[in-house]
């Protein structure tokens, strides 16, 4: 591996902070008071659905795009009014952006050529970094003989060459098939741990987001919901948006008193922040509900599926409610349409429990 | 039903051929007469390759025929400076409100194309004034030496020959992600020079040089708007020779048109004569606008 990149790899990161972003296109918030801050060396990935606002804060960041109002700071120097080319950002575009007319090499060249140091030595760091990026057999192909996948390893080799101060991706995987996603997803947060940058990855896949950053935020109507760890974000989600969003959960009418929620006849301990007396409505994730075929079960199957790694149920209760239910793959034969099962809450099934009043998606939406 | 496919394939290939030879008959018909009348000899009685001897013979023509002498250099020097005045006015522009103000697109479109509607007596009546205004301040400033200079045609040039590079570079911006590769360049730490030097204008060299051979051969051509400005380029030099000496003039006619041609054939080989990726990036466009 680049021996360049690992001795540094302590001293790499800075602390970033977008403080109060608002941007307004027309009469559309994109941006409506986006506070982010990124810890040295951090990996965060902004998670939300489409026309969030993601784009447009990794844009304001990049200083492509000018804020309405707020701050960027990076390493504790105010950038909102420094253009683009004098922040030193890499940056890895969703569409394949190399320069056409330029090999793999000279594309990561560029970047160098604009900065001091010899012919040799570029050639040198540019050689290092398509190592890095797993292409050092293909320096001299252009970007039309190279594939998608490989286009943006180059292209995030290029960003890494500059050694740039924050490291800025949007969407750099969506045009790719799954296969080769995960696994660049799984290379980009290998290289980003050994040049230690401070790394902001914009995606709309919970599942890249889950998987590779340090911490997650979830966007929502321009402004941020939740940053947390990714099991911090899936197990107590802070709003009821983020519950919604982040994995799968069933809705379910329960009550609450004294802390604890009644649901499917049992009792659960609430999330923080939860509605303290009354009806609520209980967030639980399909994991989260035990089933058992039962002659006397209240519940009905819908139907049973196969995913793979796992299985799910789907039952229907008396009230007419609709529950999905995590169970292990080699048990989904058991279950057939017409079932009666008995349905009961895990111990720590509880997620968020809200008044309601805050309008959702249904679930099963995500 | 083959034999009737076949019938009617054959059909198009005649068609075609007799398209073809109709056409290249049109075109080479007069180029043949010039030739023939350029090679008659004295009192048009029999061969001589008098006339293409004095052409060749350059001294001599400087010398003999010193008006279109000064023709040809004025001519060329229009067209070098056209070509550069058109490329800086043209790319930058297009590429900025490309970037900036794509709904400005369509104005800027609109005010390209319209030369093409106005003939050049008209534009040669609205520019006189504004020439007449820019030579005092020419000649205040540098003295008569330049303010008399032909070479400032080329800024009526620039506006002749607008439609056709627009639409040449136009097509070349659209075969690029300008956005996206200028954002790319400039997070890498590149100004907009630099962007537009190392980025923009390689990517758009084929379009480049078909407005470049456009613009050059149009002002080798260009006749009215000199001559209504009493000025001496290579199509006024001709057009006064023909008056004395019609067989030079007719033989530098046919060289220049030889020459238009021979630019237009390069052109359309500008794209795939250039290296691989150039020619690939072509095709690989062709076929997605397919
Ligand atoms: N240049 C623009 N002009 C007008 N509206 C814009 C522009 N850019 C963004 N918007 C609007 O701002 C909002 C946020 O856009 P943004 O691109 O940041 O969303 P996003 O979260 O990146 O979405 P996606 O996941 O679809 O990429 C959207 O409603 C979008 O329509
Ligand atoms: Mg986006």
């Amino acid at each position: 591996m680049s021996t360049v990149a690992s001795e540094r790899a302590t001293d790499r990161g800075v602390a970033v902070e977008l403080t109060d972003l608002r941007r307004t296109y027309g009469g559309v918030h994109a941006l409506d008071g986006l506070t982010l801050h990124l810890a040295p060396g951090e990996f965060v990935a902004l998670l939300g659905p489409s026309g969030c606002g993601k784009t447009t804060a990794l844009r304001c960041l990049a200083g492509l795009e000018d804020p309405d109002s707020g701050t960027v700071t990076v390493a504790g120097k105010d950038l909102t009014r420094v253009p683009t080319n004098k922040r030193d950002m890499g940056m890895v575009f969703q569409a394949y952006s190399l320069f056409p007319h330029l090999t793999a090499r000279q594309n990561v060249e560029f970047g160098l050529s604009l900065r001091r140091g010899s012919g040799a030595q570029r050639r040198t760091r540019a050689g290092e970094m398509l190592d890095l990026v797993g292409l050092g057999s293909q320096v001299d192909k252009f970007a039309h003989q190279m594939s998608g996948g490989q286009q943006q390893r180059v292209a995030l080799a290029r960003a890494l060459a500059i050694e740039p101060q924050v490291l800025l991706l949007d969407e750099p995987l969506s045009a790719l098939d799954a296969k080769v996603r995960s696994q660049l997803r799984d290379e980009i947060r290998r290289i980003q741990l050994e040049v230690g940058t401070t790394t902001l990855f914009v995606t709309h896949d919970q599942e890249e987001a889950l998987a590779v950053a340090d911490r997650v935020g979830v966007m929502s109507g321009g402004r941020l919901e939740q940053l947390a760890a990714p099991h911090e974000l899936y197990a107590s989600p802070a709003t009821a948006f983020v519950a919604d969003f982040v994995g799968l959960s069933n809705r379910l009418a329960g009550r609450v008193s004294q802390g604890r929620a009644e649901v499917l006849g049992g009792s659960v301990p609430v999330l923080p922040g939860s509605v303290t007396e009354g009806p609520a409505v209980v967030l639980v994730r399909p994991e989260g509900v035990r089933i058992e075929r039962s002659d006397d079960g209240e519940a009905t199957v819908v139907s049973a599926s196969f995913l793979g790694a796992t299985g799910r149920v789907v039952a229907s209760t008396p009230d007419g409610e609709t529950i999905h239910v995590q169970v292990a793959n080699v048990d989904v034969p058991d279950y057939r349409p017409g079932d009666r099962v008995r349905l009961t809450p895990r111990g720590d099934a509880a997620l968020a429990v809200h008044d309601g009043s805050d309008s959702m998606g249904t679930p099963g939406s995500k | 039903m083959s034999g009737q496919r076949a019938r009617i394939r054959r059909r198009q290939r005649t068609f075609r051929w007799g398209v073809v030879t109709l056409v290249s008959a049109f075109f080479a018909l007069p180029l043949l007469g010039m030739l023939d009348f350029t090679t008659r000899g004295p009192g048009g009685v029999g061969r001589s390759g008098q006339t293409w001897r004095t052409l060749a013979d350059f001294g001599a023509v400087a010398t003999d025929y010193p008006t279109l002498n000064d023709g040809v250099v004025t001519s060329v020097g229009l067209a070098v400076l056209t070509v550069a005045v058109m490329l800086l006015l043209l790319v930058p522009t297009m590429t900025w409100v490309r970037l900036r103000v794509p709904r400005a697109q369509r104005l800027v479109e609109f005010v390209c194309l319209l030369p093409l509607t106005v003939p050049a007596i008209v534009l040669v009546v609205g520019l006189s004034p504004i020439y007449t205004w820019l030579t005092g301040w020419l000649r205040y400033f540098f003295g008569t030496a330049i303010s008399e200079s032909t070479l400032w045609l080329s800024l009526a040039y620039v506006v002749l020959v607008l439609p056709y590079s627009y639409r040449a570079i136009d097509a070349g911006l659209r075969s690029i992600d300008v956005r996206t590769l200028s954002e790319a360049a400039r997070s890498l730490g590149a100004g907009w020079p630099t962007v537009m030097w190392r980025i923009i204008l390689p990517n758009l060299r084929s379009a480049v040089l078909s407005a470049s051979f456009l613009t050059v051969a149009l002002v080798l051509g260009e006749f009215t708007i000199a001559n209504l400005f009493s000025r001496n380029n290579l199509q006024v030099a001709m057009y006064l020779l023909g008056k004395s000496d019609a067989q030079i003039s007719v033989a530098v006619g046919l060289v220049s048109l030889v020459f238009a041609f021979l630019i237009l054939f390069a052109m359309s080989f500008v794209g795939s004569a250039g290296q691989g990726g150039a020619l690939t990036r072509r095709l690989r466009s062709r076929k997605e606008s397919a």
